[in-house]
């Protein structure tokens, strides 16, 4: 596995770790890959709902995750749960899209940990649908656990950071690290995200974190003491 | 030869002392003779009684109303206000000439039970707001409803074509026209520059020439002053705190005054500034569209029984009731438009035989230019006449389900239908086709919603809708106003003082204060939809900035204020230190001429700065600022940021340019263009607005933001994911046509950019010109260049660790390749 430029290194729970474009993490010693909160056919699920959002974010969410599963050769992929936005996402799956599954996940191991959208994901595509992960020390699942007792990587809560500088806005989605929790971005096409301020976040965070911010061609590091009052 | 009253009208009329004005009769003589009338008269001039007379008098006779339906009139305001206004105004000669018959209003405070009952058995009179008449139409018993409709009144025209809502009730009253093709239609309007494209939008056929007009002729010459200091004159800001003690006394010398300004946050500054002097404990009110309903309605009614001596509002109070008590109007900054003006001073001496009186307060300088070429338009009664745009895509979309939610039809006959109204006159096969595509299934070049669609083919080869559900969904969502996504603001422990946007909400931190609703709030934290605050006093409040609300300059008022600049001799009848200052930009420099476009560079601070004059407006400016920046960029200047106002473009490089001629070749709005608007926040905006409208994401239900986030999707990624994949699905067509025509104005930047080739003066200087002091005082608050986001969120994290540590943070790396453009919402 190589680790690839565009990305931000950090230790989490003593290893060493890699936030990567365009929301991933990295993590070289475990030779793993890990994506939060996918949302596969969330389009066609409104649609089925009469709001008829646009068909294609299944296209645009796996062709980032081609992106970066082809640039860092992982031996083993995590989608950390809410791959697929309803439990009917992955038979709603257009065939191109499960073909570009297919082959991601050939020759490497592909885990599906089950989220609250999809408590059994991709049924009937390939890879091995777990409840969560252990690796090394680190416990990987889809939401945080209030009472979890060692270091656990999660997501779910799709974070982003909004910051002012010199009088401006900024958002974007980011990894949120703190000593004993990381929580990844969500990274489908149309989802949104949670100020990493509302207390659902915050609260997660006693001692603060530091947030690594998904810029446009960078990731940006920036501890955030204060927000984690 | 116009017909007499009928008895019983007479005696009324004679009854009060009045004698029925000639445009009353007109419009009498147009209903007999089967006219559709266009009245243009300025308020009041009894044009609403002009307007339901014919009705009143027909409803008399009686013997005229068809069988079934009783509704016979149906009048339209763009105001909840006006509807229940006029008919509390209608009511009185329904009872005192006791005619046989009912007037209701129905809006969207209209009960339930009320709704359906009129529904079931209507009045003979129903006045109602475009968006309550989308909503009626969209029943299956619309037919029923309307096929006695004998008149259609619209009200306040001026306000309506033209715009998006505008577009929504043309399309409804083609569909009106549909259900009762003998309906007579009868437009109300304020003067305008363009009579024949209000006459086009009233009638049934887009023809100018099927609309008798009939005018009121207003003699009244409004007696318009400026207040001009003597002394001193600011450069820049818009606040004309200057000038407050003057504005206070012109309040205390009259009777009842509204002090107009342009934007919320004027409002609520103007406001504390004037409660400050205001030493006679003046009773002075605040209104603006994000107070609370509440506190609007109480400031209205307060105004209309002559409690208050004044109330410093928005354009939430250009439309709307007349108050006879209001004798004095007072605009604080530049009106940015002649009509809007007119509008204005029109709200105080309401009466045709009171003068109206106004004060117009210039912030600055070139407001001072402005201000008197407004009042030279008002006084020649030339107006800005800018082509309305055709109907937007979205507002058919949105119309088109409207209809299938009544029952089915055929495309074909649809599609002539729609193209009766005039802003859809032009509207060409394809792109109905591709809207009505959007509006079945989604229009998709990838066919995945087969089974999801909203509309499907009937046997018979028409469109019917697929669900009633979705029929639902579209009354929940009727209606072309989008509004930002906003907070409530309460008092701890106490009532919802308004809304405020929530960006601005998310930028503070608890212990924050802030200025809205002419107090100052101390912000305590966010419970679900509301912001909690509480009282307090002093501190340096921020002042909530509100997404929109600002007008740029008309192309009328800029011709004018260019042609004061190029005419030298007049300068002597400006006031002293405007006069001087461009006797002093004269000798340095130059001034711009009438038609041509003055470009200064000169150095300062070590950058190189280029100031363009281009008078088009702020919005145009603003694109032209990001198109120069990516062309200065590429030719290796190295441009460092801008800032637009509504007269001038400043922008500094590294390096100063040397052929400017190429730098504002026509060519710019190419592939600079397309890229970025693909990026720019302004056109994700848009396309929110449009997904609104056009029915593809929801607007936001009181009550159920809290059924959770999932439900809402971000329309930013919708674009996104949309631009990407679809480029040239209708909703990104009719996104661009809106930016075009609004945010980015593209049309007037084009129409600049062709007049200006071949004349351009350019002119090198050692320093700052006078004419350009203004625009460099605004800087500070310029847009981001350059810099992009991820120098941005480099200097965030720099700030931060500054702040953790407690050392001045590193200055910014400055210079190298910058990557990208990126438009920062401020």
């Amino acid at each position: 596995m190589t680790a690839t430029g565009s990305g931000q290194a950090l230790t989490f729970a003593g290893e060493e770790m890699r936030a990567t474009l365009p929301g991933a993490l990295q993590w070289p010693a475990a030779q793993a890959l890990i994506v939060a909160d996918l949302h596969l056919e969330k389009g066609s699920s409104f649609a089925g709902r009469g709001q008829l959002l646009p068909p294609y974010d299944s296209c645009a969410t796996l062709a980032g995750l081609a992106q970066v599963v082809d640039a860092c050769r992982p031996r083993r992929v995590v989608c950390l749960g809410d791959s697929f936005h309803d439990e009917a996402a992955a038979s709603r799956l257009p065939p191109p899209e499960q073909k570009t599954l297919s082959e991601l996940a050939r020759g490497r191991d592909w885990l599906w940990v089950a989220g609250n959208h999809d408590p059994r994901p991709g049924c009937g595509l390939a890879g091995d649908v777990v409840s969560e992960v252990r690796i090394g020390a680190v416990v990987l699942r889809h939401r945080a656990a209030d009472d979890a007792a060692g270091a656990e990587v999660s997501g779910h809560w799709h974070p982003k950071l909004e910051v002012r500088v010199s009088g401006r806005r900024l958002r974007g989605r980011c990894f949120v690290v703190g000593d004993q929790r990381l929580i990844l971005p969500a990274f489908g096409a149309l989802t949104g995200g949670l100020t990493v301020r509302d207390p659902a976040i915050a609260g997660l965070f006693p001692n603060g974190f530091t947030a690594y911010v998904i810029g446009y061609r960078r990731i940006h590091r920036l501890p955030c003491q204060r927000l984690g009052r | 030869m116009t017909p007499p009253l009928p008895t019983r009208f007479a005696a009324w009329f004679a009854a009060r002392g009045w004698q029925p004005y000639a445009h009353q009769l007109e419009m009498l003589a147009a209903a007999r003779d089967g006219a559709h009338a266009l009245l243009i008269a300025p308020t009041g001039g009894g044009k609403t009684l002009a307007g339901f007379l014919p009705s009143l008098i027909d409803a008399d006779g009686g013997d005229r109303r068809p069988a079934g339906s009783a509704l016979s009139t149906l009048y339209i305001s763009p105001l909840k206000a006006l509807t229940q206004d006029v008919h509390r105004n209608l009511e009185r000669p329904i009872a005192e000439m006791g005619l046989a018959l009912r007037a209701e209003t129905r809006t969207g405070d209209t009960p339930q039970a009320k709704r359906q009952r009129q529904r079931r058995q209507p009045p003979q009179l129903l006045m109602t707001t475009p968006e309550s008449l989308a909503l009626l139409l969209s029943y299956a018993d619309s037919a029923d409803l309307f096929a006695g409709l004998q008149t259609v009144i619209i009200d306040e025209l001026h306000a309506l074509a033209g715009s998006k809502r505008g577009d929504l009730l043309a399309l409804g009253l083609a569909r009106l026209q549909a259900l009762a093709p003998g309906c007579r239609r009868v437009g109300l309007s304020a003067t305008v520059a363009r009579e024949d494209d209000l006459r086009a939008w009233l009638s049934p056929h887009a023809q100018p020439a099927d609309v008798r007009v009939i005018r009121c002729p207003d003699d009244r010459k409004p007696q318009i002053e400026i207040l001009e200091p003597e002394g001193w004159m600011p450069w820049s800001g818009h606040m004309a705190l200057h000038a407050l003690p003057a504005v206070y006394a012109a309040i205390a010398g009259a009777a009842t005054t509204i002090v107009f300004v342009n934007t919320r946050a004027q409002a609520e500054i103007i406001f504390q500034q004037l409660w400050h002097i205001n030493e006679a404990n003046l009773p002075i009110a605040l209104h603006h569209g994000s107070l609370a309903v509440e506190q609007r309605r109480r400031v209205e009614a307060a105004m209309a029984s002559g409690r208050l001596r004044a109330v410093v509002a928005t354009s939430s109070l250009d439309l709307g009731i007349d108050w006879a008590t209001v004798d004095q109007v007072v605009q604080i900054g530049a009106p940015k438009g002649v009509s809007r003006l007119v509008q204005r001073i029109g709200r105080s001496g309401h009466r045709l035989d009171r003068t109206s009186r106004a004060l117009l307060v210039p912030a600055n300088r070139f407001e001072v230019l402005e201000c008197r070429a407004a009042v030279d338009a008002v006084r020649a009664r030339t107006l800005d006449g800018e082509a309305p745009p055709p109907g937007g895509l979205e507002v058919l979309a949105q119309h088109l389900l409207g209809v299938a939610c009544a029952g089915p039809f055929a495309a074909d006959a649809l599609y002539a239908e729609v193209r009766t109204a005039a802003p859809y006159a032009a509207l060409s096969p394809a792109d109905f086709a591709a809207t009505l595509a959007f509006v079945a299934d989604g229009g998709y070049a990838l066919k995945t919603y087969e089974r999801w669609r909203r509309l499907e083919p009937t046997a018979d080869g028409r469109w019917r809708l697929t669900s009633a559900a979705h029929a639902q969904r579209y009354r929940m969502n009727i209606g072309t106003i989008v509004e930002a996504v906003t907070l409530k603001v309460r008092l701890r422990r106490g009532p919802v003082l308004g809304e405020v946007e929530e960006y601005f909400i998310q930028g503070l931190q608890p212990g924050d204060t802030f200025v809205f609703a002419g107090e100052v709030l101390r912000f305590e934290g966010v419970r679900e939809t509301t912001a909690v605050v509480s009282r307090a006093s002093g501190g340096e409040p921020k002042v909530p900035a509100y997404a929109g609300g600002r007008l740029p300059l008309s192309t009328h008022l800029a011709a004018r204020v260019r042609a004061m600049l190029a005419d030298e001799a007049g300068w002597s009848a400006l006031p002293r230190p405007v006069g001087e200052w461009l006797a002093l930009q004269a000798q340095r420099s130059r001034l711009p001429g009438a038609d041509d476009l003055l470009v200064e560079l000169f150095p300062r601070g070590g950058k190189a700065f280029l100031v363009a004059y281009a008078f088009e407006g702020r919005n145009a400016h603003q694109t032209l600022g990001m198109l120069l920046s990516r062309r200065m960029e590429r030719a290796g200047l190295g441009p460092l940021g801008f800032v637009a106002t509504d007269y001038v473009l400043a922008l500094w490089s590294v390096h100063e340019a040397d052929d400017v001629e190429a730098l504002f070749a026509e060519d710019m709005l190419g592939d600079d263009l397309e890229e970025w608007m693909a990026e720019s926040s302004v056109l994700k905006r848009t396309f929110r607005n449009v997904a609104v409208i056009a029915g593809l994401i929801d607007r936001r239900q009181p009550g159920r933001e809290r059924s959770g986030r999932q439900l809402t999707v971000n329309s930013d990624l919708i674009y996104t994911v949309l631009r990407q994949h679809d480029p040239t699905h209708v909703l990104l067509r009719a996104t661009h046509a809106d930016a075009a025509r609004g945010f980015v104005d593209l049309d007037r930047l084009a129409a600049m950019l062709k007049r200006i080739r071949g004349r351009i003066l350019v002119r090198r200087l050692d320093r700052v010109s006078p004419l350009a002091v203004p625009v460099l005082l605004e800087i500070g608050r310029e847009s981001v260049f350059g810099g992009g986001v991820d120098e941005l969120f480099d200097r965030a994290a720099r700030e931060l660790i500054a702040e953790a540590t407690g050392r001045e943070p590193d200055e910014p790396a400055r210079g190298g390749q910058i990557p990208l453009l990126a438009t920062v919402t401020p």
